[in-house]
């Protein structure tokens, strides 16, 4: 049924829209963006910072235009003099209750709050007094927390609750006192957080930002606290985003550059997280492989994913048993680097300072896990960076990433099949490992390549996949009120899943907690910036000679020279790991 | 279907009746007790503690203890009514544990009334009856009084004893129909408690002839239907406060005992539920509240009948109503007396309200700061229940309908409705967008009506008197009458029920007795912290929704500030701007920003460090605010500001270029200055300055030292030869 047309004016122009419009979204239709904060397309509306308001005739007071749906013949003005000046007073008092720190701030350049002000005019103060003062809070290992760049849109909360499903954060205190927080107020790393950094990716300020590592990179990177063997892998992901923030067009993948980029910043080898990714396939592959010969449960919930092992950790604890045990494919990469690759290279792993360039916040916790140190308690991964913060670095550098000569990852850890690369996308980790498992359950070595039902940005992707007469039901979860839903199936029984792909962040790693902030025409949770970022991965893939992961030489010579049988003892003492109900403070 | 409701009512009144009966409380002496928050906080437990232990000391069978809520006289309490069987009822005012003893051994032991303790002195002469005279207010036609000067003089001429009757008036029974509208006075006489219908001098004759020469009641004139007003004027008819009110919603405030569902029933209780369920037409109740123009009581003034009509409509079938008892206003407390005095009649009005929705649940929104209410309407609830009232099956009519009470943790913006779903959902009490409003998408996501207790209040009079009648005692625009809580500098507060279109200086003058020690009124506040300042040239403004807000204040849920002299404009819309400043939820930019950064700024000038551009800011903040909040709250926060810059302008700049403050209660714009000429150098207001700075040897002229006097007033309050100026 198609929607019936409202005739309404807008500045003067007559135009049609559909019934249940916005008269932000009718403006838009003219090419009038009116200016908006706490409006986001992809959460529930909000109407707090009142930035959009329009002036409508017949109305004494200004209508927020995020939340007004038209109506026949309404007429609205969206630059009166009125409306100017009341948004331009809205912004200076978000502005006159924020530090006055631009300069400083890691949002400088990409803060939305600074860019409506320049836009509205705020060019002087009026009504400052006094201004909120809270203390940062750095408890996590992932995200810094920081209320008094808070301008209280309310994304965070919303983008927890309604995308995450996680509810962690919430407003506090009561008018000018009123602040964001985990329950009560209470330390970050004592709260349900599971670190994905969703909160960081909407935060149109630095109220929410990841925790930095860049110092420590740094000093790494410049010997003096004793020159170490500095080497560094990057994500599938990072190959498809990073050149956004080098001026590349959305989706243009730049894996050359970045090698280079890399190089130049002085690390001795660069890997590809991806071989990490290949070896995952193998080792989840053979366990998923097991599991339905009825040696364990069904289904298997994939792991590659830190912030859905956390939501797995405090909210589904009873899921434990059904996860894979396999590390991620960052852990695998780092500890392989500090075991097989120092072996061979003759290096004290001891001397050896890994960093891994990553998407995700949660990767920065999952560093420091206990469970996965080595054995005299040392780091596999000494650093991990963002998209954002290596970007920056570079930037800081000075190198010229646009220009650079495309480089080549180093060998072995640098060899991967495309298989690894669309790990980065939602869908990716089940393709690759349907691409395996179709070749071992069949024997046929030309199996299928590419899975259409497990690729685009839906949600729950389910699918019945018919391998070698064999039926296999697979979901596919990004964002984790879908891996909610699928749970709950699996819980209830309702639907007899085989296999799950699990990723916290939706559309997966490349609209991760560490991606770069979108350009400002477009939104973080946008699912066109999803498909465009996925499109480069799906491409990198595509223009490889490798598309199976079992195909990787370096990946069979590992097996061969070191680890011996997938899913051995070996494999286990260095790729796999185990998971514990970890419950947030005050919740038992 | 309808019988069985008939059947039903009918078996509960005789139940009641007997009950009644058998208690034998005509023959009896009644003491009432006000039990109610405030008169126990006034100490009237005590009071029924005393009285308890002094009846059973004496022995005495014939003398009855009974529970009543409030009346609304605050500073007069604890309030107590002694009726004597055949006498008038005499009310006492701040009973105390001597006054019980005096009240008990003279009154109620020796017959004679304790004359220098009744309720606003209306014992100055000890009246054997008493005659009431409706005084026409709305319908005009005793708007001089005649009949009622008439009969006095009448009185004079031919009663034996003329100076044992007293002649009164009262604001408005409310007791005329439509036909009679303008042509009739009514008369209710005391003790008897016959109420009188006259058209003409002939009827006034026949009335001395007949009752005060021979005793006998006017049977040809007696109005036999039961009017709404008429237990609370048999009681309180001869107090000036109560009597020039018109008392609706109120009535049996002061009157029933709030905790016993039969008293309740006696009053006529649950009579309009009965009608409700025997007619079984949703419709019609609506239509009926239509009629009545009955308007939202909360401050909105949304037509009722036009809400309920909208949820009535709602395709959903599954509809919740709530009662929003979240009093927030300082100062405000009708919606406390109402639950705390009469809460059946506010379960009433629930259930009536439910049918013509259809809902199945609702839900007594309380805030927690009402124990006694919650308590109270808990009981109401129970017994209502435990009778057939409530819950399932309600009076046999087969629909069903139960009640739940929800606390609210006493943000003042819960009161909003949309923050008020939330507070009941569990959620933070903050507001939502509108629309959807919440009768298309409210509780849980279902159609739901929510409405004021004032409003619930009305409906039972609404249904047993018809809506015409309700229509006929407002204004063209609002039926009915509005409480409000009446405080500040006015010689008598309390709630004050008044029909809408009552102009103020009738609620203040009339009723209020006009402003304390006589001092010039300077402007009325009406409507809560959030509404504005109606000055005193506009006095003779009519009380309603619209000429309030073209007023620049609002109805709001009734509170009225009387302002003098004595009070700074200023100060006083500082005060209530820094009350919306702390209740404010921080959802939204303008409200949690704005009106801190208005506080500021008034804080500035009421401390002398203002300059004139501060005034622009503060009128384009408080624009700002009222144009662009996203609920009714940041819209309304701003109107103190608002109004009081439209009306005392003068005292604003005052502050900021005289650096001065007219009603001397800006502290750190007065000057303490000792003068020359009256100073006898006694020390007492150097041995008092808690700063040390006078200085001074004995007998000669001492000195304040201006940059250390921290302005407290000490040696002001101090000095015995008004040496010390206040500047």
């Amino acid at each position: 049924m198609t929607e019936p047309m409202i005739k309404l004016t807008i500045d003067g122009e007559l135009l049609e829209v559909p019934a249940g419009t916005t008269v932000m979204k009718a403006a838009e239709k003219l090419g009038i963006n009116i200016p908006r904060l706490c409006y986001h397309p992809d959460l529930s509306l909000e109407g707090a910072c009142r930035v959009c308001v329009v002036q409508v005739e017949g109305f004494n007071h200004f209508i927020a235009s995020c939340s007004q749906q038209v109506w026949e013949g309404m007429m609205v003005q969206t630059n009166s003099p009125q409306i100017r000046q009341a948004r331009r007073d809205i912004l200076e008092l978000l502005l006159d209750n924020h530090p006055k720190d631009c300069q400083t701030c890691e949002r400088d350049g990409n803060c939305e709050l600074q860019r409506q002000a320049y836009r509205l005019g705020v060019r002087e103060r009026l009504f400052e007094g006094k201004r909120k003062q809270y203390p940062q809070d750095e408890s996590s290992k992932s995200v810094v927390r920081n209320p008094e760049k808070c301008i209280l849109c309310g994304r965070c909360i919303r983008v927890c609750a309604e995308v995450q499903g996680v509810q962690n954060l919430s407003q506090h205190g009561r008018g000018f006192n009123t602040v964001v927080g985990p329950a009560n107020l209470g330390p970050m790393d004592e709260s349900a957080c599971i670190q994905c950094g969703q909160c960081v990716a909407v935060c149109p300020t630095a109220a929410f930002l990841e925790k930095d590592h860049t110092e420590r990179v740094w000093e790494a990177l410049s010997g003096a606290a004793g020159k170490k063997h500095l080497v560094v892998h990057t994500a599938p992901a990072i190959r498809a985003t990073i050149g956004e923030s080098f001026g590349f067009p959305l989706g243009t993948p730049v894996t050359g550059q970045l090698v280079t980029a890399l190089r130049r910043l002085g690390f001795d080898a660069i890997f590809d997280t991806n071989f990490g990714a290949d070896l995952t396939v193998i080792e989840e592959g053979n366990e998923f492989l097991k599991r339905l010969n009825g040696e364990g449960p069904l289904p298997l919930l994939t792991s590659c994913s830190p912030g859905w092992i956390n939501f797995m950790e405090k909210f589904y604890p009873e899921m434990i048993p059904l996860a894979s045990t396999c590390k991620s494919p960052m852990q695998m990469t780092s500890t392989l680097i500090k075991t097989y690759y120092a072996e061979r290279k003759g290096i004290d792993p001891k001397d050896i300072f890994v960093v891994a360039i990553m998407p995700c916040v949660a990767k920065k916790y999952e560093a420091a896990r206990p469970e996965q140190l080595l054995s005299q308690g040392e780091t596999v991964t000494d650093a991990v960076l963002t998209t954002r913060e290596l970007a920056w670095m570079i930037k800081s550098y000075g190198i010229d990433f646009a220009n650079l000569p495309e480089g080549e990852y180093d060998r072995p850890l640098g060899v991967s099949s495309g298989a690894g690369d669309i790990f980065g996308t939602t869908g990716g980790v089940m393709e690759a490992a349907l691409r395996t498992v179709a070749v071992k359950l069949t024997g046929e070595e030309l199996g299928p390549l590419v899975f259409e039902a497990v690729r685009g940005i839906v949600g729950l992707k389910e699918a019945t996949v018919s391998i070698g007469g064999q039926e296999i039901n697979v979901a596919v979860c990004d964002g984790l009120t879908h891996a909610k839903k699928a749970l709950a199936y699996i819980k209830s029984g309702e639907k007899n899943y085989h296999l799950v792909e699990m990723m916290a962040c939706p559309g997966g790693c490349i609209m991760g907690g560490g991606q770069p902030y979108p350009p400002f025409e477009m939104d973080v949770l946008d699912p066109e910036l999803a498909k465009l970022r996925a499109k480069a991965l799906y491409s990198v893939d595509a223009h490889k000679q490798l598309r199976r992961s079992h195909e990787n030489p370096a990946i069979t010579k590992l097996y061969e020279e070191y680890i011996g049988e997938p899913n051995g003892e070996k494999a286990h003492e260095l790729l796999h790991t185990h998971y514990q109900a970890r419950m947030p403070r005050g919740i038992r | 279907m309808s019988t069985s409701v008939t059947q039903f009512f009918e078996g509960l009144q005789s139940r009641v009746l007997e009950a009644t009966a058998a208690r034998r409380l005509q023959e009896k002496i009644v003491i009432q007790v006000g039990s109610a928050t405030c008169e126990h906080a006034a100490g009237s437990l005590d009071v029924m503690d005393e009285f308890v232990k002094h009846v059973k000391s004496s022995g005495r069978q014939d003398v009855v203890l009974r529970k009543t809520g409030c009346t609304g006289r605050c500073s007069k309490e604890p309030i107590v009514g002694v009726t004597v069987p055949g006498q008038l009822p005499v009310k006492y005012e701040r009973v105390n544990r001597e006054l019980v003893h005096k009240i008990f051994t003279s009154h109620i032991q020796d017959g004679a009334p304790v004359v220098e303790s009744a309720l606003d002195d209306s014992l100055s002469e000890i009246h054997k009856s008493e005659f009431v005279f409706c005084a026409g207010v709305r319908c005009g036609l005793e708007g001089e009084n005649v009949m009622m000067h008439k009969f006095a003089q009448k009185l004079r001429d031919r009663a034996p004893h003329p100076e044992t009757i007293k002649v009164s008036k009262v604001g408005c029974f409310g007791a005329c129909s439509q036909e009679d509208r303008g042509k009739c006075a009514y008369i209710l006489h005391r003790p008897s408690k016959a109420m009188y219908r006259i058209h003409s001098e002939q009827d006034l004759d026949e009335i001395i002839a007949t009752q005060v020469l021979g005793g006998q009641l006017v049977e040809r004139l007696l109005a036999t239907d039961q009017l709404v007003s008429k237990d609370f004027f048999d009681m309180y008819g001869d107090v000036a406060f109560f009597n020039r009110q018109s008392r609706v919603a109120l009535r049996n405030c002061g009157v029933v005992d709030p905790e016993s569902l039969d008293e309740y029933v006696t009053y006529g209780g649950f009579k309009a539920l009965g009608t409700v369920l025997t007619n079984r037409d949703p419709q019609w109740v609506i239509n009926e509240v239509l009629k009545a123009r009955l308007r939202g009581r909360g401050g909105g003034g949304f037509p009722t009948g036009k809400k309920w009509q909208m949820a009535f409509d709602q395709k959903e079938t599954t509809r919740y109503l709530i009662c929003n008892g979240d009093e927030g206003d300082p100062g405000a407390f009708m919606d406390r007396g109402m639950l705390e005095s009469d809460p059946f009649n506010i379960v009433e009005g629930m259930i009536i309200g439910a049918y013509a929705i259809q809902a199945q649940k609702g839900f007594l929104y309380i805030r927690a700061e009402y124990p006694l209410a919650i308590k109270r309407i808990q009981n109401a609830i129970d017994l209502s229940r435990a009778s057939g009232l409530l819950g399932q099956d309600i009076m046999a009519s087969g629909y069903s309908f139960d009640l739940e009470i929800r606390l609210g943790a006493g943000a003042f913006v819960c009161g909003e409705e949309t923050a008020l779903i939330a507070s009941i959902e569990g959620e933070r009490g903050q507001p939502g967008l509108r629309p959807p409003y919440p009768v298309e998408k409210g509780l849980w996501g279902k159609p739901t009506c929510i409405n004021n207790v004032e409003t619930f209040a009305n409906i039972s009079a609404i249904i047993n008197f018809g809506g015409d009648w309700f229509a006929r005692i407002g204004t063209a625009e609002s039926g009915g009458t509005k409480v409000f809580a009446l405080a500040g500098r006015v010689k008598h507060t309390g709630l004050v029920e008044v029909p809408l279109g009552t102009t103020l200086k009738d609620v203040v003058f009339d009723i209020g007795g006009g402003v304390q020690d006589d001092k010039p009124l300077k402007a009325v506040q009406t409507g809560g912290p959030a509404g504005g300042f109606i000055p005193a040239k506009w006095l003779d403004m009519e009380v309603d929704f619209a000429p309030l807000a073209k007023a620049g204040s609002i109805m709001g849920s009734g509170g009225m500030i009387v302002l003098s002299e004595e009070d700074c404009i200023v100060d006083i819309a500082k005060f209530y701007l820094s009350f919306t400043t702390d209740e404010s939820c921080g959802k939204c930019t303008p409200c949690r920003e704005g009106t801190t950064r208005m506080q500021e700024i008034l804080e500035r000038i009421t401390i002398g460090t203002a300059v004139m551009g501060d005034l622009d800011k503060l009128e384009r903040l408080a624009q700002l605010c009222q144009q662009t909040s996203l609920c009714g709250l940041g819209r309304a926060a701003p109107n103190p500001i608002l109004s009081s810059l439209d009306h005392f302008r003068d005292e604003y700049l005052e502050h900021i270029i005289d650096k001065r403050c007219r009603s001397k209660k800006c502290v750190a714009l007065i000057r303490y200055v000792i003068s020359q000429e009256l100073c006898i150098g006694c020390t007492v207001c150097a041995r008092n300055c808690p700063v040390e700075c006078i200085s001074g040897k004995r007998k000669e002229v001492h000195v304040i030292d201006q940059e250390r006097c921290i302005k407290c007033g000490q040696c002001f309050q101090v000095c015995r030869f008004d040496a010390v100026e206040r500047g």
